[in-house]
């Protein structure tokens, strides 16, 4: 879908298939910390992985359509009619921090990085 | 079977509920009788995460005075049955065998437990997996592995490696299992039992948590094809709230299998692929030639056909089921349900909750797959898996204009030595070779027990079909299955 | 900074244009949310509309709402869009409002495309597409300083808003000045309300504008944009949008480069402020939902849709227009179109009232009565005729109006009478208008040398002499008439 972007600018000086920098990015992107030896055995692993991969490097996909679903079935749509909620208590006792009919977090900052 | 039926203690799931329904069994018995198994060996197997003692009692007990008044209590009567600890019971811990769901109970049931419920089966626990399905040999899971009751020293394959030791050590005749690229029938190889990937929508995901949504599929364990069958009908048919369910033009696609199990395979087309990845050990491609000489022998037609791209159904999988379960799992954030580490802001919070909660695997794939999506390498990566996964899917098309079902190994071992491919990564995705094409095609296919290999350990060989035909499927399956009841040595109860 | 010169319309501002495209987006008025069956309601108390799917509970899965297609379908048509096959995609992103961490909407393959909305002046705007996508929740910032994001405690969050139906319209970078942009929100509020699709009520937040902001030399190619959020009503887009485009005329005239960002509108002190760059541009990671299909409306649904369409505000005041005489973008055809009442007016003449009369009544007296006004067609026409025909004065109708919508109606004749607006004679008006003349020998000579001034004084005394009950027309008839 999309093609130019961040991670296209961090190439993989070392040889490997992925550099630490793109894997510190990709942590970061899902919201994991990794600390120094678990970035470079992440690292390794995706690399050694990615290598693997390169299988497909060789096949000719020109003009295959890429299959998204397994079935190719089309508009399955529900009717617009209400049906019963579920209990708020129910599930503010299940969540880890509410307050006064909502959900509680910590504050909302540095999220826009 | 039908000279069984009415033994003191039935053991499979259409022996139960005969004896059930007709008022010859107890249901309370059964499930003491099984409970006592789990008391008795699970402690050694630690097939379960949560075993629901009460809940089954008290079912049982509901079940057993329905039938002494009369009432039809449904085709499942009484059968205990194990889930998988990834689908939702309203009220029960249901944990993905992770930290960060750890003490979650799910407000709802998933459709198939409402199912089950309705034909008159009885949850008895939830099973081990690896953590979030993801991975084949339930070895990844926060409450530590599964052990094969064949061999304890070894795995029982995975990701759904509880449900199948559940089904081979007896703790229950029937068990669920999700199947992403082979979790059901991997472990059900690796364990001697009957395995099940429906084709994908047969059965509703609704209430499964989410691993990789084009390619999860539930589907059921069982010790005969005739149990799996009978479940499966039940489990099978359209439901409205998962929009990828099918929706046949007739009927509500439950599936018809059962009646079909004594037609044979005589006329049936059974195809050997030629170019089959290479890589099943000696002891398993042997019983693969004597599962083709078997149905050969009981009147089928052995025909070689080609599915070139089969072998790059690894890459293509390990490519797109990271990349959904990527953000399938952006979820657990710390925010309305399950585990939060607190800090000072939320993204702290984020990232605290997610990197104590998810195990290595978990983790490695999430990186995996975001990387596959990210700005710069969708192409390359998740945009190419997907054509690859076309290619996989024509090439079965055209296989079958030329037969009517596939036969193949299902792992490429016995089940191996716990520990020995968690260093790596790469060598346990390998296990997946033979099973994750039809995933990637959206096709049933299913493992029956056909004799033994290396250390005495089961080998399962894989019947593959074409969507929706898993009535033919199963009619090869109860041939096999036939066929291995006089093999060498057949499978005793481990 | 100094003012902007607006000659015709254009807008200019040391020699720079402006260039704006607008995103809108409108809450859907479904009963239900776009992928689940929880209700789609405003006010309710926090996280009572909830189910497994708003929520994003683990196993919870999308089903598609058809009414919220209908809607979009409906609202793109009206829109002179094409309907098309699309599909939805995940946009991945961490907030604490998107509960499962992605939103679905649809990105590459939209619902709608390639339409225009036309403004009441006529000039036309091109609809790039509109699409179909799920609204989040609601966060409350708690302690610091007073409900800021920046410095609070802690943050409460609300998922009734999560899941609700929204279409983004997203237009054409073709409006050139706030006053068009301003016309465009209003004509599009105009256009969700007539076909159902949305109460578009900017305060509630069921209908939120994001302008898209760049100046150019002419000629040029487009500037940097920027993005500016939170513009919360008509009169706030014309604002914001002229700020903004100050703002970069002045950094660019002070050899600055633009940056391109998102900024946020504030209301109070009338600027817009760095929300956040989008040089560090996120990474959505957008791919195809896989728990739900193709959504591919046939040629059959579409036209049912299309044929169930209502008369368009457009075409509306072009009717109300020619039945009235007046322009079609004057204040009184869009004002009384946009209540929804110019099919009454319609109504009034087709019972033999008189259109142009009406029109000003309604504008004037009918702005509480909704697009069904309580007061009887006929009854307001009898009115008009009355006028028409001379019998009452324009103040004495305005009077005997008050009366008919104070009621909900009433014979118009009769209301008059009883008031004493008897039509005078012809005969005692130009007894009036002589004793004018008489007591004013000054003005009159004034007048017949042809300063209109005077004839004011003159209508004046009439006037007085009548009690108000004399018809100025006829007053300046009758003096016109003696003048040698």
């Amino acid at each position: 879908m999309r093609s130019a972007g961040s991670l296209a600018g961090v190439s993989d000086p070392s040889g490997t298939r992925i550099s630490t920098e793109a894997v510190a990015k990709v942590a970061k992107l899902a919201r994991l910390s990794l600390d120094a030896d678990e970035l470079r055995r992440a690292t390794d692993q995706l690399s050694d992985v990615l290598d693997h991969f390169a299988d497909i490097d060789a096949l000719d996909l020109d003009g295959v359509e890429p299959m998204t679903h397994p079935t190719p079935i089309s508009n399955v749509m529900r009717e617009d009619v209400e049906l019963e909620c579920l209990d708020r208590d129910e599930v503010l006792a299940a969540a880890p921090a509410a307050e006064s009919g909502r959900f509680l977090v910590p504050p909302i900052i540095g999220l826009d990085d | 079977m039908a000279d069984s039926m009415e033994s003191p203690t039935p053991t499979t799931a259409t022996d139960i509920a005969w004896n059930v329904r007709n008022n010859l069994v107890k249901a309370t018995d059964v499930i003491d009788r099984h409970l006592a198994a789990i008391h008795d060996r699970d402690g050694e197997i630690n097939a379960f995460n949560t075993v629901t003692a009460d809940v089954a009692r008290a079912r049982a007990a509901e079940i057993d005075e329905g039938v002494a008044v009369g009432r039809d209590m449904g085709p499942l009567a009484g059968v205990p049955i194990a889930l998988k600890d990834n689908m939702c019971t309203r009220g029960i811990p249901t944990t993905c065998s992770s930290k960060i769901l750890d003490g979650w109970k799910p407000p709802y049931d998933a459709t198939i437990v409402t199912r089950l419920h309705e034909a008159g089966a009885i949850l008895i626990g939830k099973t081990n997996l690896d953590e979030f399905a993801m991975g084949s040999s339930t070895e990844n899971s926060a409450f530590g592995p599964t052990r094969n009751p064949r061999d304890t020293s070894r795995v029982p394959g995975g990701s759904s490696g509880g449900s199948a030791a559940a089904v081979a050590a007896g703790f229950a005749p029937l068990a669920l299992g999700s199947d992403t690229g082979g979790s059901i029938r991997q472990p059900a190889a690796l364990c001697g039992v009957v395995g099940v990937k429906p084709t994908y929508g047969a059965v509703s995901r609704y209430g499964l948590v989410a691993f990789a949504s084009s390619l999860d599929q539930i589907g059921p364990f069982a010790t005969t094809v005739a149990d799996a069958a009978l479940v499966l009908e039940v489990i099978s048919g359209y439901d409205p709230m998962d929009s990828t369910s099918i929706k046949p033009a007739v009927g509500d696609g439950t599936l018809d299998l059962t009646r079909q199990l004594e037609w044979g395979v005589a006329g049936l087309r059974v195809g050997r692929i030629a170019d089959l990845p290479t890589g099943a050990s000696p002891d398993v491609a042997e019983r693969l030639e004597q599962a083709f000489d078997a149905l050969r022998a009981a009147g089928a037609e052995i025909v070689d056909v080609q599915v070139p791209a089969y072998g790059y159904g690894l890459t293509a999988y390990y490519l797109i089921a990271p990349a959904e379960a990527s953000s399938n799992l952006a979820r657990y954030d710390g925010v309305r349900f399950g585990m939060r580490v607190d800090a000072a802001d939320t993204n702290a919070m984020y990232m605290a909750t997610r990197t104590a909660g998810f195990g290595d695997e978990v983790k490695r794939r999430i990186m995996l797959g975001t990387y596959a999506l990210s700005a710069g390498y969708y192409d390359a990566y998740y945009g190419r898996a997907l054509k690859v996964r076309r290619l996989i899917a024509d090439d079965f098309a055209a296989a079958y204009e030329h037969v009517d079902v596939l036969l193949t190994p299902t792992s490429p071992t016995v089940a191996f030595p716990i520990g020995d491919k968690t260093a790596d990564p790469m060598s346990m995705y390998l296990c997946d070779t033979y099973t994750i094409p039809s995933n990637l095609s959206g096709e049933p296919a299913m493992s029956v027990p056909f004799g033994t290999g290396e250390a005495g350990l089961p080998v399962g060989v894989q019947v593959l079909a074409p969507a929706l035909k898993e009535d033919v499927m199963f009619r090869v399956a109860a041939e096999l299955e036939r066929a291995a009841a006089s093999l060498v040595q057949g499978l005793e109860p481990a | 900074m100094s003012e902007t010169s607006t000659t015709g319309g254009a807008w200019s501002f040391h020699g720079y244009e402006l260039v704006v495209g607008l995103e809108v987006h409108v809450e859907l008025a479904t009963r239900t949310k776009l992928f689940s069956a929880s209700p789609n309601r405003f006010g309710d108390e926090p996280n009572t509309n909830i189910d497994p799917v708003t929520l994003g509970l683990p196993g919870a899965l999308p089903v598609l709402n058809r009414q919220a297609v209908e809607l979009a379908m409906r609202l793109g048509l009206a829109l002179n869009c094409t309907v098309q096959r699309s599909t939805f995609a995940r946009k991945n992103y961490f907030y604490p409002d998107m509960p499962k961490a992605y939103q679905i909407s649809q990105y590459d393959e939209p619902i709608c495309i390639d339409g225009w909305l036309d403004l009441p002046d006529g000039f036309r705007v091109g609809i790039e597409r509109a699409h179909l996508e799920e609204d989040t929740g609601k966060s409350t910032h708690k302690g610091g300083a007073g409900g800021r994001i920046h410095g609070s405690d802690y943050s409460l969050i609300d998922f009734n808003r999560a899941g609700v139906p929204l279409v983004e319209i997203v237009s054409r970078p073709d409006i050139r000045t706030p006053e068009q942009a301003k016309a465009y929100v209003s004509e599009l509020r105009a256009i969700l309300v007539a076909v159902g699709a949305s109460d578009a009520k900017m305060e509630e937040g069921s209908m939120r504008v994001d302008a898209n902001v760049s100046v150019r030399l002419p000629g040029a190619e487009l500037g940097t944009r920027c993005e500016i959020k939170n513009v919360n009503s008509v009169r706030s887009v014309g604002r914001a949008i002229e700020y903004e485009a100050q703002r970069q005329v002045g950094m660019l005239e002070a050899g600055e480069k633009i940056r391109q960002e998102t900024r946020h509108w504030d209301e109070n002190d009338g600027r817009t402020h760095t929300l956040r760059s989008k040089e560090d541009a996120d990474d959505y990671r957008y791919f195809q939902e896989p728990d739900l299909v193709v959504v591919d409306p046939d040629v059959e649904w579409i036209e049912r849709v299309r044929s169930a369409l209502p008369v368009l505000p457009a075409a509306r005041r072009t009717r109300l227009a020619a039945a009235t005489g007046q322009p079609v973008d004057g204040e009184a055809v869009l004002v009384v179109t946009e209540r929804g009442q110019d099919s009454y007016v319609l109504e009034v003449a087709a019972v033999g009232g008189d259109a142009g009369r009406a029109l000003v009544h309604v504008k004037e007296a009918f702005a509480d009565q909704g697009d069904r006004p309580r007061v009887p067609a006929s009854d307001l026409a009898a009115l008009t005729r009355l006028e028409i025909d001379g019998a009452l004065t324009a103040t004495q109708a305005k009077q005997v109006l008050a009366e008919i919508v104070g009621n909900g109606g009433g014979d118009a004749r009769a209301i008059a009478a009883a008031k004493g607006f008897e039509a005078m004679d012809t005969s005692e008006l130009e007894a009036m208008v002589d004793a004018a003349i008489a007591a004013a020998p000054e003005a009159w000579a004034k007048f017949c040398a042809g300063e209109g001034k005077a004839m004011g004084a003159l209508v004046g005394a009439v006037m007085k002499a009548s009690k108000g009950q004399a018809d100025g027309k006829a007053v300046t008839a009758l003096l016109n008439a003696r003048r040698p």
